[in-house]
């Protein structure tokens, strides 16, 4: 069992003929995903990969039965591609794209909202179901299937406490990057409630970052509504106040809100132990299961 | 709330347009502003101040918090202390930025002082619109010590706000019935600038109202999301020099880089947001003190590298550099191209540099990379400690 992503995902690349989207989806494809098609305005009738492009989401989804989307289109019509995935529909959309912009994403949130569709993302790695598929840049050879769901606001953090997972014999159900943008589809609760109903997940490692209060509401949320198992990192206990660290979602506002600290407290409070270092957590992990 | 500390928290990355920049906007709209004029030379300033008519408000125009009471703002009641006051501000340092222009402005006989203001409620993912009567002070000291001084209406962002939720907002605010209509007014045009203009935030404080009911502009902010520049060439061109930070990151800025500079001495170079902050955060879990954050992005190449490590070389404070790449998207073998080419032009390589290469072709980085020249080690926690270490033996 895993989340979001499974044998019976059949992936539409938004975005197919771009340089990233090509190879990305080369890549997926590599993996085992099964992309069934592409969409690109003006290329249907065109193969990339070895799949068939259509000019619409739409077409895509009817022609080939398309249940998700991963979007690779440049940002200035991200916005646009999100709507179209959105309307299709499909029961997924992964959002790459990095650098969307906020309003954009104000109005693709409220129509998502409206709609029974995951949305995930923008500016992600993308979710991967060990062994079976994944969607998006993540690196598939550092996971390992196995009983531990993961969900992180970064890429490459992701990666690192995969690795030290895997290299401990601890392999994952699901991991699903949400994206390091101020609004974003899916919250860190929703990747919880997600994991909390997965009878395969035994555990669940939640990598969170300054910025914002979803770590804050999760923490609530693991108090109060999950049984499974959480463990914690948070980074950036040493950023400053008032300074960008690269996500556009990653500050500490003046007034001290966003803090590693608040973060780190209310998940402690709730009962998930955070690690201080990356294999700090996956000690963690091994204690719980 | 979280709202309006998103407010406060946009200002040092998104495009800040400088108060005479934003008041054409506003009042190219339709919002009342107070009659002004930019000068760059003395000469300039007392010739718009007898034009405009004594008293003026004689304004620096740059991009710092707090101008006033820092000195950037002087009353002249006439021309010869509109020749003194231009004189004391066109040139000056203020908070490390240097005055070239001042905006010379009719000064207004007010008897309130209030605040609008429109910004992206990150938590609910809406446009909030916010008025209060605690206008012509530090309004984030208003939204700490009394929230409820400030009154906030969400704005559904696919209809925008509809004309009753700026009078809502308004009334709820208690603003005085006999300007309430013309705040209303001000307040839904300014949303309607906010969203046309991609604002983040877009603020007039204080929005003042005279002893004859009229509401006048005598501020504006106005703060653009850098990703959606792109369709708004007309404000692109109004982005200067002035409004970058300190000299090493205009550097980064040219490179590309996202980089913060830090008070410490242990360099840090990496990938990915989340993963840099770890790198400092390490740093500092083994007694080490991050001189900065760098994030070369994704699928850097070898120049990219060379260029992240010149960037962190050219801090005086760096004593040590700590590399910590996981690979994705980037390449291990590119970092390791990178890294040689940037160490193998000095004659001697002038700070330590620790390398740690994990994921996408790691293993073809670590041929390649020259060891004679870096320090190789295979897990982050290794690392950092090594280049902690590192930057200690420099300190003694």
């Amino acid at each position: 069992m895993s989340v979001l992503v499974d044998e019976d995902t059949r992936v539409v690349v938004q975005g197919i003929t771009g340089g990233e989207g090509k190879f990305h989806t080369e890549q997926m494809m590599e993996y085992g995903t099964n992309v069934v098609a592409g969409a690109v305005p003006g290329r249907g009738g065109q193969e990339v990969a070895g799949v068939p492009v259509y000019d619409t989401v739409d077409r895509a989804a009817r022609e080939e039965n398309a249940n998700t989307a991963v979007v690779f289109v440049p940002p200035a019509f991200a916005g646009d591609a999100l709507f179209e995935a959105l309307d299709a529909p499909v029961d997924l959309v992964v959002a790459i794209t990095e650098g969307i912009p906020t309003q954009d994403m104000a109005r693709v949130k409220r129509k998502q909202d409206e709609s029974d569709t995951h949305l995930v993302g923008p500016n992600c790695p993308g979710v991967i179901t060990p062994g079976v598929a994944k969607l998006g840049i993540l690196p598939g050879n550092i996971f390992s299937s196995g009983d531990v769901g993961l969900v992180s606001r970064s890429g490459t953090l992701t990666y690192q406490v995969v690795d030290n997972l895997t290299k401990r014999d601890i392999g994952q159900t699901t991991a699903i990057g949400i994206g390091g943008d101020p609004i974003i589809g899916t919250s860190f609760i929703d990747a919880l409630e997600l994991f909390e109903a997965d009878p395969d997940t035994k555990a669940v490692v939640m990598c969170g970052e300054i910025g914002g209060e979803d770590e804050e509401q999760a923490a609530r949320y693991i108090g109060e509504y999950m049984d499974t198992p959480v463990a914690g990192f948070i980074a950036g206990r040493t950023a400053p106040p008032g300074k960008r660290m690269g996500h556009a979602g990653a500050i500490v506002s003046g007034s001290g809100t966003g803090t590693a600290e608040s973060k780190i407290t209310a998940l402690e409070n709730n009962g998930v132990p955070v690690g201080d270092t990356p294999e700090e957590v996956v000690d963690h992990v091994e204690d719980i299961l | 709330m979280e709202g309006f500390k998103r407010a406060r928290d946009g200002v040092p990355y998104d495009m800040k347009l400088h108060e005479y920049q934003a008041k054409q906007v506003f009042a190219d709209a339709g919002i009342p502003t107070p009659a002004s004029t930019l000068a760059e030379t003395v000469d300039d300033a007392v010739a718009a101040a007898e034009e405009i008519g004594y008293p003026v408000a004689i304004k620096a125009q740059v991009q710092v918090g707090g101008r006033g009471k820092a000195g950037g703002i002087k009353l002249a009641e006439n021309e010869e202390e509109a020749r003194q006051f231009a004189d004391e501000i066109i040139g000056m340092d203020l908070k490390g930025i240097h005055v070239d222009r001042v905006l010379v402005e009719e000064a207004v006989d007010f008897v309130n002082e209030l605040y609008v203001g429109v910004t992206m409620d990150r938590g609910e993912g809406e446009p909030v619109a916010m008025v209060s009567t605690r206008g012509g002070v530090n309004i984030e000291e208003v939204a700490e010590e009394d929230p409820d001084a400030i009154a906030r209406e969400h704005v559904d962002p696919a209809f925008g706000m509809h004309p009753f939720q700026a009078r809502k907002a308004v009334y709820d605010a208690g603003v005085d019935r006999e300007v309430a209509n013309d705040v209303a007014g001000v307040l839904q045009t300014l949303y309607e600038l906010w969203e046309a203009k991609d604002g983040s935030d877009a603020e007039i404080n204080p929005l003042m109202v005279t002893g004859d009911d009229e509401v006048i502009a005598a501020d504006a902010v106005m703060n653009v999301d850098d990703d959606a520049l792109f369709r708004h060439p007309d404000l692109e061109e109004m982005e200067d020099e002035a409004s970058a930070g300190d000299e090493l990151e205009q550097k980064a800025d040219e490179y590309g880089f996202d980089y913060v500079r830090l008070s410490g001495n242990v360099g840090i170079i990496g990938n990915g947001a989340g993963l840099v902050m770890t790198t400092l955060d390490l740093v500092d879990h083994f007694g080490g003190e991050p001189a900065n954050f760098l994030d070369v992005g994704g699928g850097a190449k070898a120049q990219r590298i060379a260029n992240a490590l010149d960037m962190v070389f050219s801090d005086d404070n760096v004593d040590s550099v700590v590399f910590n790449i996981f690979g994705g998207i980037t390449r291990g073998d590119e970092v390791a191209k990178g890294i040689n080419q940037a160490l193998e032009q000095f004659d001697e390589i002038p700070k330590p540099v620790v390398v740690r290469l994990a994921g996408t072709n790691a293993e073809e980085g670590m041929e390649i990379l020259n060891e004679d020249l870096v320090t190789v080690r295979q897990t982050l926690e290794d690392a950092v400690e090594q280049a902690v270490d590192y930057a200690e033996e420099v300190d003694q």
